[in-house]
């Protein structure tokens, strides 16, 4: 099938693929600093299990850019440098002050507004991917699509009930969309090749997803009687240019730490 | 079935009764209060202790060193949750004609009122602990708790066989971890070895002790009267060494501890003691992770107490 693409939509597909890998990669590993953590255990089993979902979409990601002959999975996933990490900055950023093992002061308004929002986006890119001209991505956001709609309703239901609870939780929440949107603008980036990405056919273009986002989020606002502003930022830079955050150096210093003792050991 | 014209003497002999005839206690039936005594302690620490335990591997799974290896902890540590949450509903059962909620059983492990086991406080510095924890400690509680798979409790017992399930992946999970360290590098063989080192007197003391000489206490011999545990602690044990022992020594592992053998003579395994005044201590919260483990779920209880104040109207309504 790639024999078919020319040099210039293999690389903008490559270029796709780190940004979907990258970014269920990240949300993955800040969702398991949340293990035992969560506000009751049956979150904490919940969520579990949607981090195992969003790690192994990730995984899906990577073998596709394996089969592109871009390397093992797992020097991938662990190896690659936070200057070659193509995911959104709003998802490597910490689940709040502290170690996830050492005074874990984690900010559970922030994870809801995170994965809600990262969850209606991904469901917008998945739909368009499921028409990509690249057909095990294609086949990839049908499997993707079929965990995604839990993920969606379980944030969903944290979203609404902890807005409409009012008073403190409401301020908590209201705070942390303030602090997702100033970097949500990377979620729905292509990033420095979105023009070859669509001209190819992969996906849709930013503004036909953006709009797509729009008309989901905007009625669900409007139900929870909140202004939806629709603009988002990139306060802390550009992941799809490769710009990150000290946060994600970190993260990738935890992730690697054993993989690192030795990378052509088998684990 | 209707004994309220019974006395309670004739209720006692009559639920001893059905406890022999093999058949199950339910949540709503008549059962002395030193049962449901025993019940509660028993099933709210197995159900603590699986929570509580969670956080030693939780601490390798963000650092597991690759994709399969991440899926596979992650979703192991999270059946360890599941296990607590089933756990808890069961003692919530147990506990709700005493007035006492889930927020009472939080609150005893905070107090130190609630223990968890002895295992759980203990350090994990490596990732052969990891493996070793999936292997050997799920592979310890496997025994142990398929010895009350016949509970005389109905939903203890039911619980447990799915529990007993899951633990046997887990076994499996751990085991695959250690195989490759164990085929692997010298730095990776050593970190197995390591692992049994630091394990081995813990693993001992999981089982708890032979008898009430060596804590002063032992509630074995009421949970045996009620059927709700067949064997000894000490049976438990030799059984352990008899599944394990073969496997770890066919890893060219070895055991720290130059007096184990297994004597025909006395058909047991030969040991040294662990050492039952430091098992104490631990499970007073005094090991060397008790602290910091406790600390971490009482700041997560602290710092989401405005989720559960926010979610609490929806669930008095509902």
């Amino acid at each position: 099938m790639t024999e078919q693409l020319s040099d210039k939509s293999k690389q903008a597909l490559i270029n796709l693929l780190y940004q979907l890998a990258d970014d269920d990669f990240i949300l993955a590993f800040r969702g398991s600093e949340w293990l035992g953590l969560a506000p009751h255990i049956e979150e904490d089993v919940a969520y579990s299990s949607i981090n195992q979902d969003t790690m192994g979409h990730a995984a899906m990601f990577y073998k596709l850019l394996e089969d592109l002959g871009e390397g093992d999975v797992d020097e991938l996933s662990h190896a690659r440098k936070s200057t070659l990490r193509k995911n959104a900055v709003m998802l490597e950023l910490a689940n709040g002050p502290g170690h996830y093992l050492k005074e874990p002061n984690y900010d559970w308004a922030f994870t809801v507004v995170r994965n809600y929002y990262y969850s209606q986006a991904k469901k917008v890119k998945i739909d368009s991917l499921k028409q990509s001209s690249y057909k095990p991505l294609a086949d990839a956001a049908v499997k993707v699509s079929m965990e995604l709609y839990y993920h969606l309703l379980h944030w969903t239901v944290w979203f609404k009930q902890l807005i409409q609870a009012g008073g403190e939780a409401k301020e908590k929440m209201i705070n942390a969309i303030k602090k997702a949107e100033a970097d949500f603008g990377d979620v729905l980036s292509l990033g420095p090749l979105a023009e070859d990405i669509v001209q190819s056919g992969f996906i849709e273009s930013e503004t036909v997803l953006t709009q797509a986002f729009h008309k989901r989020m905007d009625p669900v606002f409007q139900g929870l009687s909140i202004p939806y502003s629709g603009r988002f930022q990139q306060i802390n830079g550009k992941g799809r240019y490769g710009e990150h955050t000290e946060e994600l150096v970190q993260a990738l210093d935890t992730i690697n730490e054993v993989y690192k003792i030795n990378p052509k050991a088998v684990w | 079935m209707n004994q309220s014209g019974s006395t309670e003497q004739e209720k006692y002999e009559l639920f001893m009764n059905r406890i022999k005839a093999g058949e199950k206690i339910e949540a709503d039936d008549w059962m002395p209060e030193e049962y449901r005594k025993v019940l509660i302690k028993l099933i709210s620490m197995h159900g603590i202790s699986e929570i509580m335990g969670a956080l030693p591997e939780k601490e390798w799974v963000p650092k597991a060193p690759s994709l399969k290896r991440k899926l596979g902890i992650m979703a192991k540590v999270q059946d360890e949750m599941g296990h607590g949450q089933l756990l808890l509903r069961v003692t919530e059962d147990l506990m709700k004609p005493l007035g006492r909620t889930r927020e009472d059983i939080m609150n005893d492990l905070f107090t130190g009122d609630l223990k968890f086991h002895n295992v759980f406080h203990m350090e994990a510095p490596t990732w052969g602990d990891a493996g070793l924890i999936g292997w050997l400690v799920d592979g310890a509680a496997i025994i142990t708790q398929t010895n009350m798979l016949g509970a005389s409790y109905g939903p203890y017992a039911r619980a447990l066989k799915r529990i007993c399930a899951e633990e046997v992946f887990h076994a499996q999970h751990g085991e695959a971890i250690i195989m490759a360290l164990a085929e692997g590098t010298e730095e990776q063989k050593a970190m197995v070895q390591d692992a049994v080192n630091r394990w081995w007197e813990p693993l001992l003391m999981f089982f708890g002790p032979g008898d009430a000489k060596a804590l002063g206490t032992s509630k074995q011999d009421i949970t045996a009267k009620y059927g709700i545990r067949t064997k000894s602690n000490e049976e438990l044990r030799q059984d352990f060494f008899t599944k394990y022992v073969p496997r770890i020594l066919s890893l060219g592992l070895t055991i720290p501890d130059s007096t184990m053998h297994y004597s025909k003579e006395a058909e047991q395994w030969i040991y040294q003691q662990p050492d039952w005044a430091e098992f104490k201590k631990i499970v007073q919260n005094k090991g060397p992770k008790s602290q910091e483990r406790l600390r971490l779920r009482k700041l997560s209880y602290e710092n989401n107490e405005w989720v559960r104040k926010a979610l609490s109207p929806a669930i008095d309504a509902g």
